[in-house]
């Protein structure tokens, strides 16, 4: 079978890419596998200047799953482009740029000197981190801020494809994807993790510094499903569905219910070289269950 | 800061358990695999995550590598949680996912006196450094520790080096202790190399006393950790440099003047 997918503009060998923050900068996991095999390395959000993120600590493991709220500490797009970005397979792996702003117009500049690399395959905008004071979820829950930075973002990216990441912490996800296709989103990627909470009854504290994190691994798979499945429905352009998936089976859900693509996330944390053995094994899985072409099986999905 | 060390043979391996040994009661564990193809230094560590954990537990649990022999590799664990109290119930056979060995390690000359201070489960990375020492009568160790002596493997370190074990039950051991420590690390400051592995207060002690005294310190830090390679960010510690930086990867060895505690 042809594994390839076509996103709107990012061509991938395979389905199934890394999840932004839980992949490091690629390399952290060159050790442990072959980056080329993958279908894109999703890099850890980046912002416009260098980011300490949050006081520790910052993660805290919950049943099947584990919160975090690392407050974005990244290296600054400058830093990326010149040290890490290099070192990527770029030319055979797409690489797609992960990035968070404070404001509209800091995303405008990110987007300005992002656009113009050439190793940078796409760009996907975080309009849905919870664990930031500023941006971040704010832009991901107003659907008229949401517009004003995808639409805005379009206008600098040039010929790159926008991914915009949605946020599950929202009253009806559907709103916010119609809003972002109509302000010229070029794909979709769902979802990120859901506002969680962990206390500690010995130390009377919460158990991570910053009180709140982000509940992402296998716990929050069926969430992630759902909202797949009803942005799919929703929108025209094409999902990258995310949240929980641990195996080829959970890959397989993840496009039956309409998605073009996966991000494994947390799996990635289990085992360094998980990410590189999916996309061994979903090969054998696909053949097992005699799925014929991408296009046949994507949101097949019987009801009734 | 940039101590990050390039280990080309890093990687993850399925090993099968040996042996699941207990010493006292049944808190203190000693798992032995199936000997890793990878060499280490003392002070480096790995992740351990057993394949029946599937979905649950998520994370794998970092361990120091306590000793490497041709015939197994070993890790000496306390049960605190229930990661640490599934691991010692494993049975001979099963499989568990290692990638390591991770971190820096410690790093010492067989010609040169070195005082080590392990508290409680500290002595773990001690015990194969001891053991593969070149010049055992070089090493005096200082072991601070809660539970009996007779849970900790501190009875097997060569006999040829100069040891000494302290236990602390009540705040009055405690302090005692305290003062011990001072004394020694005044002592030693200007003879060699400081290494020290155990609880974060522990640590901040030592580093007090080590900043104060001038050593040439070295202190292993046991942070959570979700991945083990650089990536999660959850495991950081902050820098006098004012950075945040991976304890997995660019540590967990810190020159005791280098790192908030």
């Amino acid at each position: 079978m042809d594994f390839r997918v076509d996103l709107g503009g990012l061509k991938l060998t395979n389905p199934i890419m890394t999840a932004s923050g839980t992949f490091g900068y690629g390399l952290e996991f060159k050790p442990y596998g072959n980056l080329e095999e993958l279908g894109a390395i999703v890099v850890k959000g980046l912002s416009l200047r260098p980011r300490q993120g949050n006081p520790m600590p910052r993660i805290v493991e919950t049943p099947c799953g584990m919160l975090n709220a690392i407050g974005l500490q990244n290296i600054g797009v400058e830093k990326f482009l010149l040290e890490k970005l290099p070192l990527l397979p770029w030319k055979t792996t797409p690489v797609v740029v992960n990035l968070y702003a404070q404001s509209a117009e800091e995303f405008s500049d990110l987007t300005r000197v992002l656009s113009s690399e050439e190793g940078v395959g796409a760009l996907e905008v975080n309009i849905s981190c919870p664990n930031v004071k500023e941006g971040g979820l704010q832009f991901g829950q107003d659907p008229q801020a949401a517009f004003k930075v995808v639409n805005m973002l379009k206008k600098h990216a040039g010929s790159k494809p926008v991914i915009v990441k949605l946020s599950p912490n929202v009253a009806d996800i559907k709103v916010i994807a119609k809003t972002v296709e109509s302000a010229g989103a070029d794909i979709i990627s769902l979802i990120n993790t859901i506002g969680g909470m962990a206390v500690d009854i010995h130390t009377r504290k919460p158990c991570i510094t910053n009180v709140f994190g982000g509940l992402s691994g296998p716990a929050i798979k069926p969430v992630a499903l759902k909202m797949v499945y009803e942005v799919c429905k929703t929108v025209k352009i094409p999902v990258i569905g995310l949240g929980g998936i641990s195996n080829t089976q959970d890959i397989l859900e993840f496009i039956l219910v309409g998605a073009s693509a996966v991000q494994i996330g947390t799996a990635s944390f289990t085992r360094p070289d998980k990410v590189f053995t999916l996309v061994k094994d979903l090969r054998v899985k696909v053949e097992e269950l005699g799925i014929k072409s991408w296009d046949e099986f994507r949101g097949s999905l019987r009801l009734g | 800061m940039n101590h990050k060390i390039e280990n080309k043979k890093q990687r993850c391996q399925s090993l099968k358990v040996q042996t699941i040994t207990y010493s006292g009661t049944r808190d203190f564990v000693h798992v032995y695999l199936d000997p890793p193809i990878w060499d280490y230094v003392p002070g480096q560590f790995v992740m351990f995550r057993p394949g029946s954990w599937s979905n649950d537990p998520v994370w794998p649990r970092p361990f120091s590598i306590c000793e490497k022999t041709d015939d197994a590799l070993r890790l000496f664990i306390q049960v605190v949680g229930r990661g640490t109290k599934l691991i010692s119930c494993l049975r001979p056979g099963e499989d568990v996912d290692i990638w390591g060995p991770l971190g820096n390690g410690f790093s010492l000359k067989n010609d040169e006196s070195v005082l080590i201070l392990a508290g409680g489960m500290g002595i773990a990375p001690f015990v194969g450094l001891c053991k593969t020492h070149k010049n055992p009568g070089n090493i005096n160790l200082l072991f601070g520790h809660r539970a009996p002596l007779s849970s900790y493997p501190y009875d097997e370190l060569p006999e040829n080096m100069s040891k000494e074990a302290m236990q602390q039950k009540s705040m009055e051991d405690l302090n005692e202790f305290q003062l011990v420590l001072k004394q020694k690390i005044q002592d030693f400051a200007s003879k060699g190399r400081i290494l020290a592995c155990g609880p974060s207060s522990f640590l901040r002690a030592i580093q007090k006393y080590c900043l104060e005294y001038k050593a040439d310190a070295w202190l292993s830090l046991e942070n959570k950790m979700a991945c083990g390679v650089g990536a999660c960010l959850g495991c950081v510690a902050r820098t006098t440099d004012d950075e945040y930086v991976q304890t997995c990867t660019c540590v967990p060895v810190f020159s005791a003047d280098k790192v908030f505690l």
